[in-house]
């Protein structure tokens, strides 16, 4: 009977976590067909779709969708779905949801070293996003190395992670604080994270990163789940713990490197995803895909809210990704609570 | 067993008295070092009878003195704040502003500038102290509805939310008033220059509230710190000692930002490194707390005014860069004492 009880509620928790995957995916094709679309030159779904098959569409047409708009809109997908990702692999890792790529200081050092290569050195477009890339991974390297001690706990790595992390926000406030205001300003911008003039050399890298990392995060799931119960009972599955540990954090830090190097390390998408999407499914397992998934909606959402509805000055994406994720999560911790779910 | 106990107290005890003695040192060094070196002699007598003449005296008792003052009551505050925060939410990670109270000084401030022109410190005050408390209480409301009331994990996430929201109004204003940015910039980093002898008088009261508040609840922090389940059962009201424990964070870290700008970091380290001394009892925690945090503040500050000369580096900036590897390796060498 109780078996039968349990077997019934675990089918209806795949159901319902497959029925949250497919309306988030269908949410995002929605957003890439809109961030296509719209603009000061409107183009309708049959030419969106000629123009990406190739065939008849007039040259502008063409130009509009393939040099300026296709890029951004894979962009943003892209970099939702990674930071997403790899928030969730940082709060299941570390067992905190307050813990994320921003939080614990793998995206503060991309973003020490991109505002250090603007302020110091006047850098633009590609050569910010490799410096970023490079400090983000750099850092990362560091909080591993400093937190090893026979195995990396997760408090300590943590901790180190913090430590590291407001060393690099100090740096950024310090170039912010030196710099001219309005070099100061395009810095805040970048931090803050934008698509603007996004082309396709941001693309590629992202997409190769991309290619590899999601299937990868999606395959390492169940460990993912074997860790989140703590090292004891993780050890008892027969998981190679620190093995586990290092490919996840490596994963995750890659995920969020090769994000912020393409868009800037854009606000809170890390943060507000895997909860949202824990709340969304219910049952309190970790849920990468529909945490990818919700990054990538809250992305593009964010990014046509700020180009478009926003009055005639274009807010950067990480602006606005702040101010509709986070509500949006304050709105499910009060009402999810009422039935017993989540927190 | 009591006889280890007891040695155990004394040794604590000396230990805070030490700790004590060496922030009034170093109260005296950010009165003697700066831009312009005045003796210590001279100091103490600029302190016992000073003499409006002298511009060292002076230098002392109009520009120091104020300054090392607010340093010592933020920084205590913020130690204090960060001690009671950890253990409410159960969190290594919540610093003093988790409850939102940084981020909304923070766009409280900036509407200030942006919308009302202020530009004095003095105005940023008031400015600062009514988005913290307006935030705070946002949080803890949002934090208790639903079954369950203020659960850590929901204070804790609600907090981070509503500081994202905030923090993203913030950006938005600032991204696209230049002005505006260009004074806040120096602000948001959290300093100790220039502030007068009148913001600490204005701070005052609130930090004496906030400090007794949070001396009231140490027992009940104890309590709350093994869960709400054993909390409830050593007969303690766990939704009342929480809410408590709040208000004091609130007064403690709305003060201390209103004064001084947001200085989360050295509330999110110092319990930490008295933890790595106390252990986790509250009794002991929250004096250490106290005690270290001041002395962390005006270690830096005073670091700040000398290594850029004649320039200074403002303190938020130098807690982070160089107390974070300290903490580090604080935290590599320590046995950790977790939450």
């Amino acid at each position: 009977m109780s078996v039968e009880i349990i077997s019934v509620a675990r089918r209806r928790e795949f159901a319902r976590a497959r029925t949250v995957s497919i309306v988030l995916a269908i949410l995002v094709v929605v957003l890439f067909a809109l961030t296509l679309s719209y603009g000061s030159f409107q183009v309708s779904l049959p030419d969106i779709v000629r123009s990406l098959l190739g065939r008849q569409t007039p040259p502008q047409v063409d130009y509009i969708i393939q040099t300026l708009r296709l890029p951004r809109a894979i962009v943003g997908t892209l970099a939702g779905l990674s930071f997403g990702l790899s928030g969730m692999i940082f709060q299941q890792l570390v067992r905190n949801p307050l813990a994320s790529p921003d939080v614990i200081g793998v995206t503060s050092g991309g973003s020490a070293a991109a505002v250090l290569a603007i302020v110091i050195f006047a850098a633009s477009g590609t050569v910010i996003s490799v410096v970023a890339l490079t400090g983000a991974v750099t850092t990362a390297l560091l909080i591993y190395l400093l937190a090893w001690r026979k195995g990396v706990g997760g408090y300590r790595f943590v901790l180190v992670g913090i430590g590291v992390g407001a060393a690099m926000g100090g740096l950024t406030s310090f170039l912010l604080t030196r710099a001219d205001v309005r070099v100061a300003s395009d810095a805040l911008i970048w931090l803050s994270g934008s698509l603007n003039g996004r082309t396709w050399a941001d693309v590629r890298p992202l997409a190769v990163a991309s290619l590899i990392l999601v299937p990868l995060t999606l395959m390492l799931g169940r460990a993912l789940l074997g860790l989140q119960l703590g090292d004891d009972v993780a050890k008892g599955l027969g998981l190679p713990i620190e093995r586990s540990r290092l490919a996840l954090l490596l994963i995750g830090v890659c995920l969020a490197g090769t994000a912020t190097a393409a868009a800037g390390p854009i606000a809170y998408v890390a943060f507000v995803s895997g909860p949202i999407a824990a709340r969304l499914v219910g049952g309190g397992r970790p849920t990468l895909l529909q945490a990818g998934l919700f990054g990538a909606v809250l992305v593009l959402a964010a990014d046509f809210i700020g180009s478009h509805l926003l009055g005639s000055t274009p807010f950067p994406v990480g602006v606005v990704t702040g101010i509709i994720g986070a509500p949006y999560l304050l709105w499910l911790l009060a009402t999810s609570n009422r039935t017993g779910r989540g927190g | 067993m009591p006889d280890s106990r007891v040695r155990r107290a004394a040794a604590l005890t000396t230990g805070l008295v030490v700790t004590a003695a060496v922030l009034a040192g170093v109260a005296l060094l950010s009165l003697a070092v700066g831009s312009q070196h005045v003796p210590f002699g001279t100091v103490l007598n600029a302190l016992s009878h000073a003499d409006p003449n002298r511009s060292d005296h002076l230098i002392v008792t109009e520009v120091r003195l104020p300054r090392t003052f607010v340093g010592l009551l933020a920084g205590a505050a913020l130690g204090l704040a960060g001690a009671i925060i950890q253990a409410v939410t159960r969190n290594p990670l919540a610093d003093p502003g988790i409850l939102g109270i940084n981020a909304g000084a923070g766009l409280f401030v900036v509407i200030g500038i942006s919308v009302f022109g202020v530009g004095s410190l003095s105005g940023y005050v008031w400015f600062g102290f009514a988005g913290a408390a307006v935030s705070a209480v946002a949080v803890y409301v949002i934090g208790s509805l639903g079954r369950g009331g203020a659960t850590p994990v929901k204070l804790a996430l609600a907090g981070a939310a509503l500081t994202a929201a905030l923090l993203s109004f913030t950006t938005g204003v600032l991204v696209t008033d230049v002005r505006t940015y260009d004074q806040f910039r120096f602000w948001q980093v959290g300093s100790l220059s220039g502030r007068g002898a009148d913001i600490a008088w204005q701070a005052l009261p609130f930090l004496i509230a906030g400090v007794i508040v949070a001396l009231i609840s140490t027992r009940s922090l104890n309590a709350l710190a093994l869960g709400d389940d054993v909390a409830t059962s050593l007969g303690q009201n766990v939704a009342v000692a929480r809410l408590i424990a709040a208000a004091a964070v609130v007064l403690l870290c709305g003060t201390a930002t209103a004064m001084a700008g947001p200085l989360v970091f050295i509330g999110l380290i110092v319990p930490h490194m008295a933890r790595i001394i106390t252990g986790p009892d509250h009794k002991w925690l929250l004096p250490y707390s106290m005690l270290l945090a001041p002395m962390l503040l005006l270690l830096a500050d005073v670091l700040g005014r000398v290594i850029a000369r004649p320039g200074e580096v403002q303190v938020g900036i130098i807690t982070a860069i160089i107390g974070a590897p300290f903490f580090v390796i604080l935290v590599r060498r320590g046995r950790l004492a977790e939450l």
